[in-house]
């Protein structure tokens, strides 16, 4: 986001803001969160598989990828009070995307489909320029499915999301088979493309597998920051105006149909590029199903648990939903049951979710305020 | 020409009539009050004026401009500001960023701060709790917010939809003060009320408005005073 969205004049407003809020707010506006994010990327990367192994390692990623898919959807459902139950779709469509762009890529590129090139190698750059792409088609597509929410509400809205999220399952599987011989793909004509190779039912096979921590963490690192610096900036403040208040909302001159389809943009763009990470990850094949009700509704639980609107709460709810299933692996058989009943008890004890609207931060405010007032 | 002129309007929703046929207008600087019964179509009006209802028959022109079918924030961008009935505060957010979103459609950041200040100073309450939440203020303090957030529009013209709405009498007072020195400092008001002595109290001209029609105008002191208004909105036998 430029420097100059964060000197807007909504922001500036407050020349006496001196307390808690106002200096961190100041400290999340320079660019030291994203580099300390992409320090962090860096340092997972090198240090964890080695420290960890691989089981763990494949964990921390899928994690990473559940907090992408969690935060923006909170975009959405959190911070602008929409429901939408397809964001599984918008992260499948950019999964196939950057697929596409991967694989015939390098087909077309290098003569294989393989990984090509080490870590930042030419390889990596074109799946990280797929993933961009497979954003920027969702986020087209999240344009689209954001224009009935002008209309419909609740669970109408619902419908209309749910909806796109198995259209987006039916299409892929009607698709064609995958080509894999790259020869073959580049003497055949444009006719191979319809319809689309990206292997219909059985899912989207033999992607290079690029996705590591540094990008999964590095998307997650953007995605925060993204999501936070929204959150307290003036057109993120009017997404909350027009959860809180439609009516209200328009009174103070916010456009309520731009904020909805802006949300529904940007959320789509971060799934789609979090569902190129998805495609690309070893150990995953990439199907038709990753699209359905099923994997939009495991990211709408943890934007239930984490707090609508709260970006740390999700985002330690995206990390404990992701983790808690393996450590459950013990119990096989049970694992569901008790995975169930703890979501359960957590909607019985804290229905608002972790932390409510606030962030984890938040919780220590009185605490360094009474701080601030005693030190002199 | 009025800033505000009403001819003709007629609203329904769905079979119901609301309004049929009303006509009013406010003058710059004034504080005009449209008061009546439950029902009788006085928050249509307002609610038709900013563009949240959809238009019925007849004109609305804001400095002498159709504003009839234009869209809601459009007609808060032109300095048309509605506090809605209830208040309409965001209550989840803090009383600051209430306050910011006043402002959401300015970008003169000089001005902003210096009418923030104003407001401030306008309600000392408000100040006190700038980091609060909003929905754990009180009702008057609410109805301070709400009124506080819309002058951080720069209202042209403010429509209060009945700011004395559940509110102590002390409180009215008080909000009803600030409502003459708003308008002393050169903002107009159209002012919706139950509590017609209220209303006519502060008010230069007023309406009687009845199941949809205009009953009664004229200048609010006159009204104080005419047996009509006295046996049906005052309480006097």
């Amino acid at each position: 986001m430029p420097r100059d969205s964060t000197q807007s004049p909504q922001t500036r407003l407050t020349p006496a803001n001196s307390g808690f809020s106002g200096t961190t707010g100041n400290a999340w506006y320079g660019l030291f969160p994203l580099v300390a994010g992409l320090a962090m990327a860096t340092a997972l990367q090198f240090i964890l598989p080695g420290a960890a192994g691989p089981y763990y390692s494949r964990i921390v990623i899928d994690a990473g990828i559940a907090i992408v898919l969690a935060v923006s959807l909170n975009i959405v459902n959190g911070m602008t009070g929409q429901f939408s139950i397809g964001h599984a779709g918008f992260m499948a469509l950019g999964g196939y995307t950057a697929g596409i762009l991967t694989h015939y890529g390098s087909m077309l590129l290098w003569g294989s489909a393989g990984r090509h090139g080490g870590f930042l190698g030419s390889g990596e750059l074109l799946f990280a320029a797929s993933c961009l792409a497979g954003g920027l088609i969702s986020a087209v597509a999240g344009y689209v499915v954001g224009l009935p929410s002008l209309r419909l509400r609740g669970d109408y809205l619902a419908i209309v999301t749910l909806g796109f999220g198995e259209i987006m399952r039916v299409i892929l599987q009607q698709t064609g088979r995958v080509i894999d011989d790259a020869e073959k793909f580049r003497s055949g004509g444009l006719s191979q493309l319809i319809p689309p190779p990206v292997g219909g039912a059985v899912g989207f096979d033999g992607l290079p597998k690029y996705t590591s921590l540094f990008w999964v963490y590095s998307l997650v690192t953007v995605t925060v920051v993204v999501a936070y610096r929204l959150k307290v900036s003036s057109p993120g403040r009017a997404m909350i105006s027009v959860r809180e208040d439609e009516i209200a909302a328009q009174a103070m001159g916010v456009d309520i149909a731009r904020q909805k389809v802006m949300a529904f943009v940007i959320a789509a763009f971060f799934a789609g590029a979090a569902g190129g990470m998805f495609a690309h990850e070893s150990g995953v094949i990439i199907s038709p199903r990753d699209a359905g009700f099923q994997r939009s509704f495991d990211y709408v639980i943890m934007t239930v648990l984490g707090g609508r609107g709260s970006i740390s709460g999700v985002l330690i709810a995206a990390a404990v939903l992701t983790a808690l299933p393996e450590m459950l692996r013990d119990f096989e058989q049970y694992r569901l049951i008790v995975y169930a009943l703890l979501l359960i008890m957590m909607m019985l004890v804290r229905p608002q979710g972790l932390f409510g609207i606030h962030e984890i931060w938040d919780l220590f405010a009185p605490f360094l305020r009474r701080q601030q007032k005693a030190a002199p | 020409m009025s800033l505000l002129a009403i001819k003709d309007l007629s609203v329904s929703y769905g079979a119901i009539q609301a309004l049929s046929g009303i006509s009013l207008h406010v003058e710059d600087g004034e504080i005009v009050t449209l008061i009546g019964g439950n029902g009788a179509g006085k928050s249509t009006t307002l609610r038709t004026v900013s563009g949240l209802l959809k238009p019925g028959q007849g004109s609305v022109e804001f400095e002498g401009k159709s504003i009839h079918g234009t869209a809601p924030h459009r007609i808060a961008q032109s300095r048309l500001v509605h506090v809605p009935e209830g208040r309409g505060i965001f209550a989840n957010l803090s009383v600051e960023e209430n306050l910011m979103l006043g402002a959401f459609s300015r970008h003169d950041a000089d001005q902003i701060a210096a009418d923030r200040e104003r407001v401030l100073t306008l309600f000392p309450r408000v100040r006190e709790r700038l980091r609060q939440q909003a929905g754990t203020l009180s009702g008057g303090e609410q109805q301070m917010l709400a009124i506080g957030r819309a002058l951080l529009a720069r209202p042209k013209l403010l429509m209060l939809d009945e700011p004395s709405l559940g509110l102590a009498p002390q409180i009215v007072q008080t909000i009803f003060q600030v409502i003459q020195q708003i308008n002393r400092e050169g903002t107009t008001i159209l002012l919706v009320e139950q509590n017609a002595s209220m209303a006519l109290q502060v008010a230069h001209r007023a309406y009687v408005i009845e199941v949809g029609r205009i009953q009664i105008e004229g200048p609010a002191r006159e009204l104080a005073a005419s047996d009509a208004v006295r046996k049906a909105y005052l309480g006097a036998h």
